[in-house]
């Protein structure tokens, strides 16, 4: 089959970026990703440089890989990562625009490649449970209800993409940020710094210039997860809750970093 | 050269109690004066680095990745094991270690691997602490099953993600150091050269992915946790990043490179469609547990699946190893799917495949239960595939997963280069020829957890560390080096793409080195690397420069390193005249086609020495030594 490819090129943040044109002969079989393989094998011969996309697992879990394909973070399928996005979900002939997360909290690094580190500093603002190796009790210690653990693993699924970021026309980190909070918020071993993970959280989201939630859900809509919207609500409650209840006390951020030397 | 494992004295029980007590603990307060570096981000890379951080040290931790979440250690589906009994079943510490021994075909370290035993029940709890989202029983409880070839049900798992959920518990840990100021992270940082001064390991040279800047980073000792590499054989179910680069490096700085011949093949895996393919997705081996794997039993049968009536089908485990049936271990399993495809009695279109079928145990337990068990997998193997395997039975082969081999570490972790460690999948010492389903997980999290940050204590606080100047010659030199090595590949500016040539060299190592092995075989698969190798360095096309994100020329460093391992794969394969785990000699095997060991004389550790490019690598020997698992032909019937 044959696909029309119209991709953003763009060598650094620095200097302007345009769409470049390519055709290439797909077989239904291979993954999205493996069509770029193949069009990039085909410029390298030419002697231009491949696009730039960035890649890992090749099995939907690292969560390295994503881009908009005709305006839909990782393309048209339900769920799935453009890793294991196989080209039969296209129709021959058909043109699809390829375009990197654009987010204002994602500065561009090359072609399709953004950099994503600020997702970092949200989760070391608090994404965790403060336990150093060998202060824990015995696994069984603490029972922990079937659906609590179901709910966890529910939010915990999240690769950190940054799908959900690029299709908010808000450019809103509110499910990245949610379901950190919910995984570890609904286990009891999350509990004692529910709200201060909350406040923390939240600030250094806002810090980094990710946008507010509007509530459109369009980031649940194309998550390669599914992380259900709910566990935005999680975060308001705490984040309301938190900041009463944590009124007290110093919230400190991040400085979000940009740049790579 | 002689090879000192540093075990300690004493029976079994007691090794490493008596080695902690005997390990120096550096003071309090002098512990921010040292500095660590850890490369590798993954369970091993990213536990220690958040352990050490705790624990007072300055860390610096790298990872090629944008994250260190990414690393590959979060694919990992099925769970980990843990010796908890919690199932009443009769597990204990003993009987972890003995099916680990047995399961590595007797060429693995007792004393290391009754230590990974013991440690593991603590793995579990440590990660529980940390939020680690496991499947839990109505009751509250952990949930177990039986994975990967054992009789008891210990292993720990988080759906089909358990990897991930692992890595994400350690990634926040190592966040909260980074945090607190403790550790420095360094992602898009790949390393390209480790620096020895005065025969100690003292620093790392890296190259920034983004800015293309090589730089210097000195510490008083450095971990390598870099993952496995069995990207040499290009199609493998690796992370595209995955390499041995960073332990390469360190082998032809003086590391001995420990039993590279040590590969294991994962027996499910979706079968390869075309040329195209970059990499192969596996399915959990979780799901031999109720699917029943079979193959028709004439040559030749092209019908469908339904259409073949229940006495034409060839349940060829069940049938050869019946007590251990479907559940056999990876390599057992493995190299009969090749038996039989070789046979020509494959599936599908290419006909290397063999059906995992899962109808009876839909019939048996309901299409629910099966839902609830391997649901998230049915999906990504519909997704790939386009076929219902609730409804046609999987086609899955064997592929590459793992590599037992790496750098070779002393009981303590620590390589032949004093202040060098090796941790997780990147060092040799735990499972021997064949690594057993749910182990890698854990022996990642216990070198990183619970060995590392006790050993690297006692190597600071023993060796007398002077500070190292940034002009220190041997600093320079592989400043210099690393440099000339980037030029070098930039320079060449032929026409072919380093992705072909990974892609050829990969099927020379695959058909050679890979699931059977002959000396004949070997030895023409060397003169064909060698060949490769050559137009490899005069025909190579990197486009663009070095100094900004190039991904070709990252590659092409790899794939540099791969052709050179890939070689010292073949010798180790060659030098070792018997069948063990994942190293199938076809002239050694019983006469019903099983590995035959030669325990008079390969009960060893081959660790090979680099002796300069294209020379001969000098062997050393370890004797491996079975005081408690007496070594007998494995039997799985």
């Amino acid at each position: 089959m044959k696909i029309k490819l119209k991709i953003w090129r763009q060598k650094s943040l620095s200097e302007r970026g345009k769409f470049a044109t390519y055709e290439v002969d797909a077989n239904p079989e291979m993954s999205m990703l493996e069509c770029l393989d193949v069009l990039n094998e085909g410029l390298i011969e030419q002697g231009e440089e491949p696009v730039a996309f960035e890649h890992d697992c090749r099995e939907g879990i690292c969560g390295s890989c994503g881009f908009m394909i005709n305006g839909v973070a990782h393309g048209p399928l339900p769920a799935t990562t453009v890793c294991q996005l196989t080209m039969r979900h296209f129709k021959d002939g058909q043109q699809l625009v390829i375009e990197p997360w654009r987010a204002k909290a994602f500065p561009l690094i090359k072609d399709l490649i953004v950099d994503r580190r600020a997702f970092d500093r949200i989760i070391a603002s608090g994404g965790y449970v403060s336990v150093s190796t060998g202060s824990a009790p015995d696994g069984n210690a603490i029972p922990i209800a079937k659906e609590a653990a179901d709910e966890s693993m529910d939010a915990a699924a999240c690769i950190g993409c940054g799908a959900c970021v690029a299709a908010c026309p808000n450019a809103s980190a509110a499910l990245f940020t949610g379901a950190k909070m919910t995984h570890l918020g609904v286990l009891p071993q999350g509990e004692p710094e529910r709200h201060l993970r909350a406040l923390r959280m939240v600030t250094q989201m806002n810090e980094e210039g990710f946008g507010g939630c509007t509530n459109i859900g369009e980031c649940t809509g194309v998550c390669p997860k599914a992380i259900p919207l709910g566990v935005i609500a999680h975060m308001n409650r705490d984040y309301l809750t938190g900041s009463w209840v944590e009124r007290n006390k110093t919230v400190s951020v991040l400085t979000p970093v940009t740049d790579w030397n | 050269m002689e090879l000192n494992s540093h075990i300690p004295e004493g029976p079994i029980e007691g090794k490493w109690d008596k080695a902690r007590f005997d390990l120096k603990l550096v003071n309090p307060a002098n512990k921010r004066k040292f500095s660590v570096i850890v490369v590798g981000s993954g369970l091993a890379g990213a536990s220690a680095a958040a352990s050490l951080g705790e624990l007072g040290y300055q860390v610096g931790c790298f990872c090629f990745q944008d994250s260190p979440r990414r690393a590959h250690s979060i694919a990992a589906q099925g769970g980990i094991n843990a010796a908890k009994n919690y199932q009443n079943d009769g597990d204990s510490v003993y009987r972890l270690f003995y099916d680990t021994v047995k399961g590595g075909d007797f060429r693995a370290r007792e004393a290391n691997v009754y230590r990974l035993a013991q440690i593991s029940v603590h793995i579990i709890d440590q990660c529980v602490a940390q939020g680690v989202p496991f499947a839990r029983e109505y009751g509250g409880t952990l949930s177990n099953r039986s994975f990967g070839g054992a009789q008891v049900s210990r292993t720990f798992y988080a759906r089909g993600q358990t990897g991930q959920q692992l890595l994400l518990g350690a990634y926040q840990a190592l966040e909260r150091q980074i945090d607190a100021g403790a550790v420095t992270m360094f992602p898009r940082s790949e390393m390209l050269d480790l620096i020895v001064v005065d025969g100690v390991a003292r620093g790392i040279i890296t190259r920034n992915l983004v800015t293309g800047k090589i730089e210097a980073h000195i510490a008083h000792a450095v971990i390598l946790g870099t993952g496995g590499y069995g990207n040499v054989y290009y199609l493998s179910t690796n992370a595209k990043g995955s390499n041995v680069t960073a332990i390469w490096r360190a082998h032809k700085r003086g590391a001995l490179f420990a039993n590279p011949c040590f590969t294991q093949i994962h027996p499910t895996c979706i079968p390869v469609s075309g040329d195209y393919q970059s990499k192969l997705t596996l399915m959990s081996e979780s799901l031999r547990n109720d699917g029943r794997i079979w193959v028709p039993r004439k040559a030749g049968d092209k019908r469908p699946p339904s259409e073949i009536p229940e006495a034409e089908r060839d349940y060829y485990l069940e049938r050869r190893y019946p007590s251990f049936g479907n559940l056999v271990p990876r390599d057992v399993a493995s190299r009969n799917a090749k038996a039989v495809c070789d046979e020509g009695r494959g599936v599908g279109e290419t006909g290397l495949g063999v059906y995992l079928d899962f109808s009876d145990s839909i019939k048996r337990l309901g299409k629910h239960v099966i839902e609830e068990r391997y649901g998230n997998l049915f999906e990504m193997y519909e997704r790939i595939t386009s076929e219902d395997p609730y409804k046609v039975p999987m086609r899955i082969y064997p592929a590459i997963h793992y590599t037992m081999g790496g750098l070779w570490v002393d009981y303590n972790l620590q390589s032949n280069i004093p202040g060098l460690f090796v941790i997780g999948e990147a060092n040799f010492s735990d499972h021997g020829a064949n690594r057993l389903g749910a182990s890698a997980l854990m022996q990642g999290l216990s070198d990183g957890y619970f060995v590392v940050p006790y050993t690297v204590g006692n190597y600071l606080a023993t060796a007398k560390l002077g500070p190292v100047a940034p002009s220190n010659a041997d600093v320079a030199n592989a400043l210099t080096s690393a440099q000339q090595g980037v030029q070098r590949l930039l320079s060449i500016k032929g026409k072919r793409t380093v992705d072909s040539f990974h892609r050829a060299l990969g099927k020379i190592v695959w058909d050679d080195c890979g699931m059977s092995r002959s000396a004949e075989g070997l030895t023409a698969a060397i003169s064909k690397i060698r060949q490769l190798r050559d137009e490899f360095w005069t025909n190579l096309n990197v486009p663009g420069s070095g100094e900004d994100l190039n991904q070709s020329l990252e590659k092409a460093g790899r794939v540099a390193d791969f052709f050179e391992l890939a070689e010292l794969m073949c010798i180790d394969a060659r030098e070792r005249n018997e069948s063990c785990g994942g190293h199938f000699r076809e002239e050694y095997q019983t006469p019903e086609g099983e590995a035959q060991r030669d325990d008079e004389h390969y009960s060893y550790v081959a660790a090979w020495g680099y002796k300069g490019y294209g020379n001969f690598p000098e062997l050393s020997k370890e004797p491996l030594e079975f005081e408690y698992v007496h070594p007998s032909q494995r039997s799985y019937k």
